[in-house]
C-alpha cells in the first residue's frame, strides 16, 4: 500500500503544527468559536452531543496493522477505549479533549495518518471499493487514482470554502461496493479498447434530497482525469447555491442546471484548464500505483473444509473471491447480535491487526458497511483466522444479511440526530437472530439513519429506517426498495411512522411479506421491485 | 424553568450552569429565566463555556429534567453504553432519559 | 495592520467600482468583484486595470478564490486584493490563488499573518502562484 515520502510526511506534520496553533489561539481567546469552527472542522473535529468528536481519515478505507494498532492506542490514551467505524470508511472517536487534540494528531502523523478534511465544506476523504486490489472482478486497482486525487484535493487552495461538503468515491469494477453513484463525484475506472479511463458521475448524494448521479462523461483519459475533476469542482464552487445550506450540495446544481448544461460548463472549463498544465505526469501515477502492487507468493488453492457447518456458513457469507489463486478476502463483522454497529474496542482493533499480519499481508480495510476486511488471506489459513475471530466474539457470519445493519451514531452521540439509531439496530438484529429467519431472508440490506442527513444511508437500504422527531418523541419511518450497489435506487417511504417497538415489528412484517411472495432466487429487493409497495403497505397498515 | 447547558471549552464535557459555576451534573442546574442571554454572553466571553444554549426543563423528583430527550441524553450519556454514563451503577438512569 | 501588500508598485489610492459600473463606463482602473460576479467578464479589459478588489462578505463564501485564479490564469498582473471578512487562517490559500494584497475588515495580527504565510513550504497542486508542486519535484523539476 501507499507509503508517505518525506513530502507527504511534511504536509501532515505541517497541518498538525497549524492545528496546534489554531487550537491554542482558540483557547487563548484570539479566535471566536464562530471563527474556529470551520478551522477545526477542516481537521475533523466536531463538537458533538457529549464532547468533541474526532474523525480520522482512512484514505479509501485502507490501513495496515501498525496503523490499526495506533488507532487502538489512541482509543485508550485519548478516548474511552473504543472507536466507531463509519459509512465513509473512517473512524470516529467520541470523547476527545480540545487541549489534547494536537497531541493525538501528532501521534497519528507518526503512522502516516491524519484527520485532514474529514469535515467542513471541502473535498472529504476519498472512498473506494473495500476489496480494491484483491477483487477478482476489477479492471485495475482503483486506489492509485484515489490516492492521486487525495494529493490533489489536500489543501486545495481554491476549494477550501465550497458551498458544502464534497465526497468522491472511486471504483474499478461493474460491481459497485462503494455506493459510487450516491457521491458528489463517483468515478468508475473502465477499460475501453485496451486503455483505461475514468467515467465521471456527478451530483449524487443522500441527505434530505437523495439523488443518483448521472454519468456526465463515460471516458476521461487517465492523463487528464485530475484536470477534469478540477473543472467539475470549479463550476460547482462558482455556481453552487450558497443561499440555502440545504440546497448547496452539487446534486442541486446539477439538478437545477440539468446534467447537460452542467456538463457543457464543465467541458468548457476543462478545455481551459487543459492549457494550464495542472495534471500530474504519468510518472507520478506510476510511482503511486507501484506501491499498491501486491507481490503475493504462491499459495495452495484448497477446497474449503465444509465439515464444520458454522465455518462453512461464515465462509459463504463473510468472504470474497480473490484475484489470485490460493487467496481469499475475509470480512470481519462488527455487527454481533445486539451489538453497536461499527464500534470496536482497542483490544478488538489489536486482534484484527494481529490476525491481518498472521494470515494475510498485514493490510486491513474499512467497509462503508462498517465492517473490517482482511484482504489477501491464504486459503489454507482461513479456518485458523475464523477460529481466532470466533474466540474473540468477532465471528458473526452475517455479512449482507438483515443482521449486518448500517446505523449512524444517532441521538446517542450526534447533536444533529432526531432519534436514536443504535437501539433500533440492536433490537432488530436480536429479533431476527432469535426468530431464525436471517438465513431464509438471504441478502437483505438494512440501513438506519437517526435524521434526514442520512449518514446511515437509509435511502439506499433494501429496507431503510429514518428516525424523526415527532413532538419530542422518537419516531421511525420505514423505506423499501433502495440500493447503493450497481442496481442503485432510492427507497420509498411506506407510510406513517412507528415508535421504537413498532418499527422492529414493521421490519419483520415487511420481511414476512417477502418470504411469502418471493419467487425462486429472488432477493428481498427483487421481490419488492416485482410486486411493488402495495402488498407491503397492506401488511403494515391494512 | 429555563436552564443553561454547554460544553467545557478545553475538555468538551457537557456542563450545566449552577448560578456560580458550570457543573457536570444536571441536578445542579438552576433556573435562569430572563437571564439566559446575559449569562451565556458573559460566560462564553470569559471562555468558561463553549456553545452554550438555554433549554426548557421541569423539576421532577426534586431535580431539573430537560424537556427534550436530546438534552436528557446529554445529561446522562449514551443510552447504549450505560458504562460510559455519569451513573453507570444506576439501572434507573435509562428510564429517566426515555 | 490594515493593508498587507506584496507588491512594490504604488497602491491605487481609490477603491474599485462595481463590475457592472466598470463594464458600462470603463475609464476606471480599479474594480471590485463581488462573490456573484463573473470574473471572466473582466478579461477583455485586464490590460488597463491596476487594482481588482475581490470581496469576501463572509469568510465561508469561497467564490472569490475561483475569481482570483481565473483572473491570474487570464494573465492579469495588476494588484489583486482580498477585502472583507478575510481572516489570518485563509491567507495561505488566498495567496496561492493569486492575491497579492489583503485589506481585511478586522486588522490582522502581523505576527500571526507572517506565521500563516510562511507555514506551507510545500504544495500538492499547482495554482496561481507559480509554485512548484510536490509531484513536479518528485519527478525532477527544480524547486
Amino acid at each position: 500500500m501507499y507509503k508517505y515520502d518525506h513530502y507527504d510526511q511534511q504536509m501532515v506534520d505541517t497541518r498538525v503544527a497549524e492545528f496546534r496553533d489554531q487550537a491554542k489561539r482558540r483557547l487563548e481567546g484570539k479566535l471566536t468559536e464562530e471563527q474556529f469552527k470551520p478551522l477545526r472542522l477542516m481537521n475533523g473535529l466536531y463538537l458533538q452531543l457529549h464532547a468533541y468528536m474526532l474523525r480520522v481519515a482512512m484514505p479509501y478505507g485502507t490501513l495496515d496493522a501498525r496503523q490499526m494498532r495506533a488507532l487502538a492506542d489512541i482509543a485508550e490514551r485519548y478516548d474511552r477505549g473504543y472507536g466507531h467505524f463509519t459509512t465513509r470508511q473512517n473512524i470516529q472517536y467520541n470523547w476527545i479533549k480540545l487541549e489534547e487534540c494536537a497531541d493525538l494528531l501528532a501521534d497519528l502523523a507518526k503512522v502516516e495518518m491524519h484527520a485532514i478534511q474529514t469535515s467542513g465544506n471541502c473535498i472529504r476523504n476519498i472512498s473506494a471499493d473495500h476489496f480494491a486490489g484483491a477483487a477478482a472482478d476489477e479492471v485495475t486497482d482503483p486506489r492509485p487514482y484515489a490516492e492521486l486525487l487525495r494529493h490533489w484535493s489536500s489543501f486545495h487552495p481554491e476549494f477550501s470554502a465550497l458551498p458544502r461538503k464534497f465526497k468522491i468515491a472511486v471504483i474499478a469494477s461493474d460491481r459497485d461496493r462503494a455506493a459510487m453513484r450516491l457521491h458528489d463525484i463517483g468515478i468508475q475506472i473502465v477499460e475501453r479498447d485496451g486503455a483505461l479511463g475514468a467515467a465521471f458521475h456527478v451530483g449524487g448524494g443522500m441527505g434530505r434530497t437523495p439523488m443518483i448521479a448521472p454519468c456526465i462523461r463515460d471516458f476521461v483519459p487517465l492523463d487528464q482525469f485530475v484536470t477534469y475533476a478540477e473543472a467539475c469542482l470549479r463550476v460547482y464552487n462558482r455556481y453552487g447555491r450558497r443561499d440555502n445550506k440545504y440546497k448547496a450540495r452539487i446534486k442541486i446544481l446539477v439538478h437545477e442546471l440539468g446534467a447537460e448544461e452542467y456538463t457543457r460548463q464543465v467541458e468548457e472549463e476543462f478545455a481551459h484548464l487543459l492549457t494550464l498544465g495542472i495534471e500530474p505526469p504519468a510518472a507520478e501515477l506510476e510511482r503511486i500505483a507501484a506501491q499498491f502492487l501486491e507481490q503475493l507468493p504462491e499459495s495452495a488453492e484448497l477446497a474449503l473444509d465444509d465439515t464444520d457447518p458454522d465455518f462453512a456458513l461464515w465462509v459463504s457469507r463473510n468472504t470474497q473471491p480473490h484475484k489470485q489463486r490460493g487467496y481469499i478476502s475475509a470480512v470481519v463483522s462488527l455487527k454481533p447480535v445486539g451489538g453497536i454497529p461499527g464500534d470496536a474496542s482497542a483490544e478488538q482493533m489489536r486482534l484484527m491487526a494481529d490476525l491481518a499480519e498472521r494470515h494475510g499481508t498485514g493490510e486491513l480495510r474499512v467497509t462503508h458497511t462498517q465492517n473490517i476486511v482482511i484482504p489477501h488471506v491464504r486459503q489454507a489459513e482461513l479456518h485458523a483466522l475464523w477460529t481466532a475471530l470466533e474466540a474473540a466474539g468477532l465471528g458473526a457470519a452475517n455479512i449482507d444479511t438483515v443482521e449486518d445493519i448500517i446505523a449512524c451514531p444517532g441521538l446517542d452521540y450526534c447533536s444533529l440526530a432526531n432519534a436514536r439509531s443504535i437501539p433500533v439496530a440492536q433490537k432488530i438484529s436480536e429479533r431476527f437472530a432469535a426468530s431464525g429467519k436471517t438465513a431464509a431472508l438471504g441478502e437483505l440490506k438494512l440501513k438506519i439513519s437517526g435524521c434526514i442527513n442520512a449518514c446511515g444511508h437509509h435511502h439506499a437500504g433494501h429496507i431503510g429506517i429514518l428516525g424523526v422527531d415527532r413532538k419530542g418523541v422518537e419516531n421511525y419511518q420505514l423505506l423499501l426498495g433502495g440500493s447503493e450497489a450497481e442496481d442503485v435506487s432510492l427507497g420509498k417511504i411506506t407510510g406513517p411512522g412507528f415508535d421504537e417497538a413498532g418499527i422492529v415489528d414493521a421490519v419483520e412484517t415487511a420481511a414476512d411479506v417477502y418470504l411469502r411472495e418471493r419467487s425462486d432466487g429472488e432477493r428481498f429487493l427483487d421481490t419488492y421491485r416485482r410486486i411493488g409497495m402495495e402488498p407491503f403497505k397492506e401488511a403494515l397498515y391494512g | 424553568m429555563r436552564i443553561l447547558t454547554g460544553n467545557d471549552l478545553r475538555s468538551g464535557a457537557v456542563v450545566w450552569w449552577t448560578g456560580t459555576y458550570w457543573s457536570l451534573h444536571v441536578e445542579d442546574a438552576v433556573d435562569v429565566t430572563g437571564e439566559e442571554d446575559r449569562v451565556i454572553g458573559r460566560e462564553e466571553a470569559a471562555r468558561r463555556v463553549n456553545a452554550a444554549y438555554a433549554i426548557d426543563a421541569e423539576i421532577a423528583d426534586g431535580t431539573p429534567r430537560p424537556a427534550h430527550i436530546k438534552d436528557r441524553i446529554r445529561a446522562l450519556g449514551p443510552t447504549v453504553r450505560p458504562d460510559l454514563t455519569l451513573k453507570p451503577a444506576d439501572p434507573a438512569a435509562g428510564s429517566w432519559v426515555i | 495592520m490594515s493593508l498587507l501588500r506584496f507588491r512594490t508598485d504604488e497602491p491605487a489610492d481609490h477603491p474599485g467600482i462595481t463590475v457592472d459600473a466598470f463594464l458600462e463606463q470603463s475609464n476606471s482602473d480599479a474594480v471590485r468583484v463581488e462573490p456573484g460576479d463573473d470574473a471572466r467578464a473582466l478579461i477583455p479589459h485586464l490590460g488597463r486595470l491596476r487594482l481588482i478588489e475581490v470581496n469576501f462578505p463572509v469568510f465561508g463564501d469561497g467564490r472569490g478564490y475561483s475569481s482570483a485564479r481565473i483572473l491570474r490564469e487570464a494573465g492579469y498582473e495588476g494588484e489583486l486584493r482580498a477585502v472583507g471578512d478575510v481572516l489570518v487562517d485563509q491567507l495561505a490559500f488566498l495567496r496561492r490563488c493569486g492575491f497579492d494584497a489583503f485589506d481585511p475588515d478586522q486588522p490582522l495580527d502581523p505576527a500571526d499573518a507572517e506565521t500563516a504565510l510562511a507555514r506551507w513550504e510545500e504544495i500538492y497542486q499547482p495554482a496561481a502562484d507559480g509554485r512548484t508542486p510536490i509531484w513536479a519535484k518528485r519527478h525532477g523539476a527544480a524547486a
